[in-house]
């Protein structure tokens, strides 16, 4: 076992990442995620990476996708504002398929907005964001744990799938410290017979392209594409259940949230109310089954957010509106306190009496 | 099952994260469930700053303090801002050569330190935030005294180790402070 070291979420997201391989950051600094630059480059130039601090989020877009198309590991990370730029080359990256990991530790918008925690970009995130059919595998870590852990799982599943895996993280995940216990990263060489890393004159050359202005071509693609997305939702969807057993009322929340919740579940539960949580611990694919099964069980939903109401839309969805789903949000920057969800539990106990 | 929810509050400079550092490592080394929250953003330059430590032996829901067991008010502003929010019986360690007023509660018990006033007579100008902590584990209990030296060399940062000694002569003063 590895011994447990005090990190900020952003530090151990950048360790994470250089533990699994990655040699390859290129970003633009934004708070609150600006020491994952910081820290990478202090350590990159010492073990032979590539620290290089853009002149924008377009241009470290797409250097990504260059260095991506070489095969490399590869990485950016931003804020809300700066993963809006980056969008266009989230779309081109998805029409090229190629694997990479962007992190987003989100701020309140729209706009400029504030640099207090958000989870506002979640149908940013979830839906794609750039223009097109596609998704990102998206990963949302609720402990400074997992900003270690899930930045070496997005990795894995972007080389496994060739899809650009984003960790929507928000402010106060990537400032706060907790214990971590980073694994020593056992790289595991990930063959990449598609990429354009140099043909030995020995191969036809790899062309590496999002253009297609064949329709006919262009469909077979974006059909093959959504083929790769099905094994993803069967294969990889991540959520934890907490006390779901015999609940009557399921929260569901992630990240940030989630944290805040399961102290309002607990003190629900001492307060007589069968409450439970879900944590979607993969935003997509989004664990439908296990709301579902929620649903036959449970009276009522409860979806805890730091926006305005998206994720909600996915519990809806999900269960097939078969039970009402109530929001509990703050916005702007703010954080729902755990007694804010208690209330709404209880408000909510007590309706459906 | 023991929780600490311990706030630390005051102007930035005054070394308010660094305090909950070391309470945090402290809780690392004691082998406890810890979480270590700072505000950041543009009042971390002058303005106030402040920072939420959580120590426990269960694992900690969320790290975000809202009803503070121990606080400790490093300026006016602060003693103003969470005085209110202490949780009854809970702890209040007050800087008193910065904040004049008295804690005007009553369920609480309240500790005066003249600690910036110390720190300068001691020469230790910037460590008043250190004497306050010493005080916080005499009284509070959050953690022991026995391994503070581990504690403080991992939240000490390699090329300031010469610093070790103010520190510990900053934390003992502050155990040792009878008031």
């Amino acid at each position: 076992m590895a011994e447990k070291v005090l990190m900020k979420g952003n530090e151990a997201i950048a360790e994470a990442a250089i533990r699994c391989g990655c040699r390859h950051y290129f970003g633009y600094p934004i708070t609150p995620q600006t020491e994952i630059a910081a820290y990478m480059a202090k350590r990159m130039p010492k073990i032979g990476g590539t620290f290089l601090q853009a002149e924008s989020e377009v241009a470290a877009i797409n250097m990504v996708i260059g260095a991506a198309s070489a095969g490399v590991r590869v990485m950016t990370s931003s804020s809300s504002p700066g993963i809006s730029l980056k969008s266009e080359g989230l779309s081109y990256m998805a029409g090229c398929d190629l694997p990479a990991l962007v992190v987003n530790v989100q701020r309140g918008g729209p706009g400029l907005g504030g640099i207090q925690p958000s989870q506002s970009d979640y149908f940013q995130a979830t839906r794609g964001g750039g223009h097109g059919d596609y998704h990102m595998i998206v990963l949302a870590p609720a402990s400074v744990q997992e900003m270690a852990s899930l930045t070496a799982k997005a990795f894995d599943l972007a080389d496994k799938y060739r899809m650009t895996s984003m960790i929507l993280a928000d402010g106060t995940m990537g400032q706060m410290m907790e214990p971590v216990e980073l694994s020593e990263g056992e790289v595991k060489p990930i063959e990449k017979p598609w990429a354009a890393s140099g043909t030995q004159m020995a191969r036809e050359h790899n062309i590496i392209n999002s253009l297609s202005l064949v329709p006919e071509e262009l469909e077979k693609l974006n059909f093959a594409r959504y083929e790769k997305y099905k094994a993803v939702v069967e294969n990889e969807t991540m959520y934890e259940e907490y006390m779901m057993d015999d609940a009557d009322i399921c929260v569901v929340a992630f990240g940030i949230a989630a944290r805040v919740s399961k102290n309002a579940v607990l003190a629900a539960r001492e307060a007589g109310i069968r409450a439970g949580m879900i944590r979607p611990i993969t935003l997509w694919p989004f664990p439908a089954a296990p709301v579902k099964a929620a649903a036959a069980h449970c009276k009522s939903f409860i979806s805890v957010e730091l926006n305005m109401g998206q994720m909600i839309e996915d519990v809806r969805l999900a269960s097939e509106c078969a039970r009402p789903a109530y929001l509990c949000n703050r916005v702007g920057g703010m954080i729902p306190s755990p007694e804010q969800v208690l209330e709404k539990i209880k408000e909510i106990n007590g309706g459906v009496q | 099952m023991k929780t600490n929810r311990i706030l630390i509050a005051g102007f930035g400079g005054q070394g308010v994260l660094f305090a909950g550092k070391f309470l945090a490592y402290k809780g690392l080394c004691e082998g406890r469930q810890l979480s270590w929250l700072p505000s950041y953003g543009p009042e971390m330059r002058g303005g106030t700053a402040n920072c939420s430590v959580i120590l426990s032996d269960e694992p900690i829901g969320s790290p975000i303090i809202t009803t503070p067991d121990t606080l400790i008010a490093m300026n006016l502003p602060s003693l103003d801002k969470y005085e209110a929010a202490t949780v009854p019986g809970g702890q209040i360690y007050v800087d008193s050569t910065l904040i004049g007023r008295k804690v005007a509660r009553g369920d609480v018990s309240v500790f005066y330190i003249p600690a910036t006033q110390m720190a300068s007579d001691a020469g230790l100008t910037t460590l008043a935030n250190m004497i306050i902590v010493g005080k916080v584990i005499r009284e509070s209990g959050v953690c022991a005294w026995e391994g503070i030296e581990d504690a403080l060399k991992k939240v000490v940062s390699a090329r300031h180790q010469d610093l070790l000694g103010a520190n510990l002569k900053a934390l003992e003063m502050g155990y040792n402070f009878e008031g």
